[in-house]
């Protein structure tokens, strides 16, 4: 059944997201909620391959998240106006970050790791805001914008063309997805499952679980960067916000509101996030109370997440 | 020269002792039984020769090298397997599943992140043998959790048996069970042992299980050896009679 499930529901995903631009609209939305939607699934996404498929509570993945748009903003600011350096360099720092974090916590375990995982975000969360002269503190990285993508044959205006500037995105998170997609089919994704399903008994059957763990957390950190890069050129800005924790907690939010069990449940919650968080936010300022309440309703009636209901509806 | 030799090993929990300077030979080939009453110290002597935790004194030696602080995923590339007391498998996933993982761990292939069409039949053929052997192969596809406990018990030895251990240790595999899932996984041990020749140490309270299997008893009270021999000779030891008796009194 899931089989076929999957035949089915995989390409209605891809053309959902090939056309939204041209439907947004039409819905009450427009092109940069689309590139929203995306880039902050592909967040979400990240932050379940830890979460969803190797058991690993991450608190902190915003760090990656905002060093990666940290890292894309004063590249193109300081060093080379290019968005597609942008975006390398954007994930190197962020990857980087996250593999001497991993490093640092991959022996704790549960509410330790999370709790930790807080802490080292919230460190490169001052560091951002406290370094004026380099980061810019509060007011963040302005004053650039995202430069037109050079192919070698032909330019395209990103910066000017919004519809252009969400396929590019979209072309990322598609390179990223199917990555992970292989990944997760590969035996180093069976592992990681096996740690999530039973850690001791992967231990026992001869994996070295801190290892894993680290592995695992720098390719969920190296994703979150990539997104982070898109989200700074998204909005040709970025602040120290994009590494706080609360955002962090939108993350894990997204994923197990859309469903942790599922590939693409984070970006299904992440859809829901961010169209709820864009109409609830222009009537009331209490935004986050609502989406609070929606995400305490499904956790407690669908404790699978909204993809989760989904599939077990059309598996019977 | 033995296979497996534990000499002296003492393990404290704060002043705790729960296994006290307790040596255990192995031989290459032989099934080794360990009994003793509730508490006597023998699944932490199985966590000493696996590498859960390391031995306050003493030494472990596996096949000539001294494994004492080795960690228990490097004991197993050396062909130590175990299994738990309580069935330790992979829930969520289906039996194929389970054997899959620990057959591409056993293969070297944990990191991989690709895998060649040779290498993807070479992994299927051995895992759809290990459910032939451990009487899978029926419920190939079915969720380990949704499987009886007979089964889920087969599923965590035949995973063991994916990694082609020297050594396999069995943490009471027929605990909980009713007679024909005793019977069951008794007959497979036995198989294992006779067909594959493989070395086991198994903890057990079922006498029908050991005197079935067992080369040779090692007895465990209060964490120290209380007697040793064959199934016979211990059966006849007033010493163990009187242990048995005097905890269940």
């Amino acid at each position: 059944m899931t089989a076929i499930d999957k035949r089915v529901s995989t390409p209605i995903i891809w053309l959902l997201l090939l056309t939204m631009p041209y439907w947004m609209d039409a819905v009450g939305g427009y092109t940069e909620l689309a590139c929203r939607v995306v880039v902050l699934g592909l967040a979400a996404m990240a932050v379940n391959f830890l979460l969803g498929f190797t058991g690993v509570l991450s608190f902190g993945h915003a760090a990656y998240f905002g060093l990666g748009a940290y890292g894309a903003a004063m590249t193109i600011k300081y060093l080379f106006p290019s968005t597609a350096l942008a975006i390398l360099l954007g994930v190197v720092v962020g990857t980087v970050a996250a593999a001497v974090i991993g490093a640092l916590i991959r022996k704790l375990r549960g509410t330790y790791f999370a709790m930790v995982t807080i802490a080292f975000g919230q460190v490169f969360y001052f560091i951002v805001f406290r370094w004026n002269t380099v980061t810019g503190g509060d007011d963040g990285i302005t004053g650039w914008s995202r430069q037109p993508l050079n192919l070698g044959f032909t330019t395209i205006d990103i910066l000017h063309d919004d519809k252009a500037f969400y396929f590019m995105v979209l072309a990322f998170f598609a390179l990223a997805v199917g990555l992970m997609a292989l990944l997760l089919r590969s035996p180093l994704g069976r592992t990681l499952v096996a740690i999530r399903e039973n850690e001791r008994r992967a231990r026992f059957l001869g994996v070295p679980i801190e290892r894993h763990i680290w592995l695992s957390f720098v390719i969920s950190g190296g994703f979150a960067a990539l997104a982070g890069a898109l989200f700074a050129l998204l909005s040709n800005f970025t602040d120290p916000r994009s590494l706080h924790w609360t955002l962090s907690g939108n993350f894990v939010i997204m994923a197990v509101l859309g469903g942790m069990r599922s590939f693409w449940g984070p970006l299904l919650g992440a859809a829901i996030f961010v169209v709820l968080q864009d109409y609830v936010s222009s009537h009331t300022e209490n935004w986050m109370s609502f989406i609070g309440l929606f995400f305490v309703l499904v956790v407690t009636f669908f404790p699978r997440g909204i993809l989760g209901i989904i599939k077990r509806r059309l598996g019977q | 020269m033995s296979l497996l030799e534990v000499r002296n090993a003492s393990r404290h929990f704060g002043s705790l002792v729960a296994v006290n300077n307790v040596s255990l030979m192995v031989q290459p080939g032989e099934l080794r039984a360990v009994i003793g009453p509730n508490g006597a110290g023998k699944t932490t002597f199985f966590n000493l020769i696996s590498g859960f935790f390391p031995p306050t004194s003493g030494s472990i030696h596996f096949d000539g090298k001294d494994i004492t602080n080795w960690e228990p995923h490097v004991r197993v590339s050396h062909g130590i397997a175990r299994t738990f007391q309580i069935t330790e498998i992979f829930p969520e996933l289906t039996v194929r599943e389970n054997l899959r993982v620990a057959v591409e761990v056993a293969m070297g292939l944990r990191n991989r992140p690709w895998l060649s069409r040779e290498a993807d039949a070479q992994i299927r053929a051995r895992v759809g043998e290990l459910m032939e052997m451990g009487g899978l192969a029926a419920k190939a596809d079915r969720l380990a959790s949704e499987m009886p406990h007979g089964d889920q018990r087969a599923i965590e030895i035949m995973m063991s048996i994916a990694l082609r251990p020297r050594l396999l240790l069995l943490d009471e595999p027929t605990a909980g069970m009713g007679d024909q899932e005793t019977y069951d996984i008794t007959r497979l041990v036995r198989k294992l042992h006779r067909d594959e020749k493989l070395s086991i140490v198994l903890i057990e309270h079922d006498m029908r299980v050991i005197f079935h299997l067992a080369d040779r008893i090692m007895v465990l009270a209060e964490g120290e050896v209380l007697a040793e021999g064959t199934p016979q000779e211990i059966a006849k030891d007033e010493r163990v009679q009187a242990a048995y008796l005097g905890k269940t009194e």
